[in-house]
């Protein structure tokens, strides 16, 4: 399990995020499991919104833009903008160029 | 990001998921080793094994429940015929493999073409840093094998492939060694617990690791953290104070299970037993309708009480240890486990009067021994090893390998 301190990360809100091709999402009633097949890691999403967010990365042109297109608050996005950053650390989130 | 009153994730799993994060499939109980300890008490194929095409029908469903991968195991998996056209059947359906093999048919072919496919990972089995500890358990001439395995892989190119080794009393001096071994082949080493299933119930006693073993397992798995896989193995190893990495759960049946080589469905690979089978993927909704419907199923994923344990301070880290290792030492389920790290367990197992009936495995695939006399003088311990039931090769746990990362806003404990 990775012990990640994600208040240190920084996400770059206003560009364009992907999920990494080798990962698969399958939902579940509390949120997701993510499995990344490159680093046979396994990542669990908590919650059904953070899910929304992320399968609405590949279509956003920014973080910030998946976020509202999910419904959140911008008093949500720091709290959001931690959890992907943790999910970049863990390349399961990827950048993308639009 | 969830809300504060948000049960933690572990107690989600307690009531089990749509479908398992990843299971364990033993597709034959045929294996050409007759390991002392095998937990399937494997060496000859069961004539009911499924067909090629009832394999690839249970992969289609996995795909459907989307599953990420399979560790498929035996018996050796790979003295199939259809080895590997299931395998490649499986990653071409979004079904990740992870098998475990002894390494017997991992020839430089066979390593260059897993190495090129990024679905697949290879488990070679040696439970012994050293020729003569490995082969006192899993037989002459299994080290070589092995260690050209190992060989072949690295060759070509195959990278963070593992080697998975079951802790005994005599491989636990040889971690150290362990760990030498697996980063000259760029391999990840993984340890995973003995279980008294299977073969294991005839050498548990003298192969599991002493207490004080234990401890010092426990302090070399917090040393070595997230580079050493367990497969959260060694859970009941928590309660001496610090979590190791992982679920801490139980999850039999609960997210994960084993699917037998005919098909037959358990809670977990470590418990082939009449009492833990669920049903069979023959069955006319399948797997998934065991998976759903089985009332064994049903039963794991209600909450389950500490009984003997509650009052233990300890329960919450340790739950109570391994169904398995309970059920096959005669121990009571709602008790401790057998090696449990208070002692608990020792004191039960102490007070066993010789009337205790410990269960035997439901199917027993053990080679029969020759029935002919042999004359040829031999040392004690051949004869000793003689006098074991066959072997194979398969301590796998099915969350074996997972790094559990959660995300959200607890992201240090899952």
């Amino acid at each position: 399990m990775t012990t990640t301190d994600s208040a240190t990360i920084v996400m770059d809100l206003d560009r364009a995020w992907d999920l990494h091709p080798q990962v698969s999402v399958r939902p579940e009633p509390f949120g997701a499991l993510l499995y990344h097949f490159g680093t046979r890691k396994l990542s669990f999403l908590k919650d059904r919104r953070l899910l929304a967010v992320v399968q609405a990365l590949a279509y956003a042109p920014t973080a910030r833009a998946a976020c509202l297109a999910a419904g959140l608050g911008d008093n949500e996005l720091p709290r959001y903008g931690r959890a992907l950053a943790v999910l970049v650390q863990s390349s399961m989130v990827v950048g993308r160029t639009p | 990001m969830t809300a504060p009153t948000a049960p933690p994730l572990v107690d989600l799993f307690e009531r089990g998921l749509d479908a398992p994060i990843c299971l364990t499939w033993e597709l034959t109980y045929a294996c050409n080793l007759a390991c002392a300890h095998c937990l399937s008490s494997s060496g000859r194929r069961d004539p009911r094994e499924l067909s090629t095409a009832e394999a690839k029908a249970v992969i289609d469903e996995l795909e459907a429940m989307q599953v990420f991968y399979v560790n498929i195991g035996g018996g050796e998996p790979t003295v199939r015929a259809d080895f590997w056209e299931l395998l490649d059947y499986a990653t071409a359906h979004h079904v990740g493999v992870k098998f475990s093999t002894n390494g017997v048919r991992i020839t430089p072919d066979a390593a260059a073409r897993l190495a090129s496919n990024d679905y697949v990972d290879v488990q070679i089995s040696l439970d012994g840093a050293t020729a003569d500890v490995n082969d006192a358990v899993r037989g002459a001439g299994s080290y070589a094998t092995a260690l050209r395995a190992l060989e072949n892989l690295a060759a070509a190119g195959m990278r963070n492939f593992k080697i998975s080794v079951v802790c005994t009393r005599h491989n636990i001096p040889q971690l150290d060694d362990f760990k030498a071994l697996a980063d000259r082949f760029g391999a990840q080493l993984r340890l995973t617990r003995l279980r008294p299933s299977g073969r294991g119930a005839d050498v548990w006693d003298e192969l599991h690791p002493t207490a004080a073993q234990q401890r010092e397992l426990y302090d070399w798995l917090l040393a070595h953290g997230e580079n050493v896989l367990t497969g959260d193995s060694f859970f009941h190893l928590s309660a001496y104070g610090e979590a190791l990495p992982g679920l801490n759960l139980c999850g039999a049946g609960r997210v994960v299970c084993l699917i037998d080589p005919v098909g037959d469905v358990y809670a977990c690979p470590f418990a082939i037993h009449d009492e833990f089978l669920a049903g069979n993927v023959r069955e006319a909704d399948g797997f998934s309708g065991v998976w759903r419907d089985s009332e064994l199923f049903r039963r794991l994923r209600t909450p389950q009480h500490g009984g003997a344990c509650a009052s233990c301070a300890f329960y919450d880290t340790c739950k109570g240890g391994c169904m398995a290792a309970k059920f096959f030492t005669g121990l009571p389920l709602d008790g401790p486990d057998p090696e449990c790290v208070q002692g608990y367990g020792e004191q039960l197992l102490a007070r066993r009067g010789d009337g205790t009936r410990v269960p035997k495995p439901s199917g027993d695939h053990s080679r029969r021994s020759r029935t002919t006399v042999d004359l040829v003088l031999t040392r004690r311990e051949a004869v000793e090893q003689r006098a074991r039931p066959p072997v194979s090769d398969c301590a796998e746990h099915p969350l074996a390998g997972l790094d559990l990362t959660p995300t959200g806003k607890d992201t240090a404990h899952a």
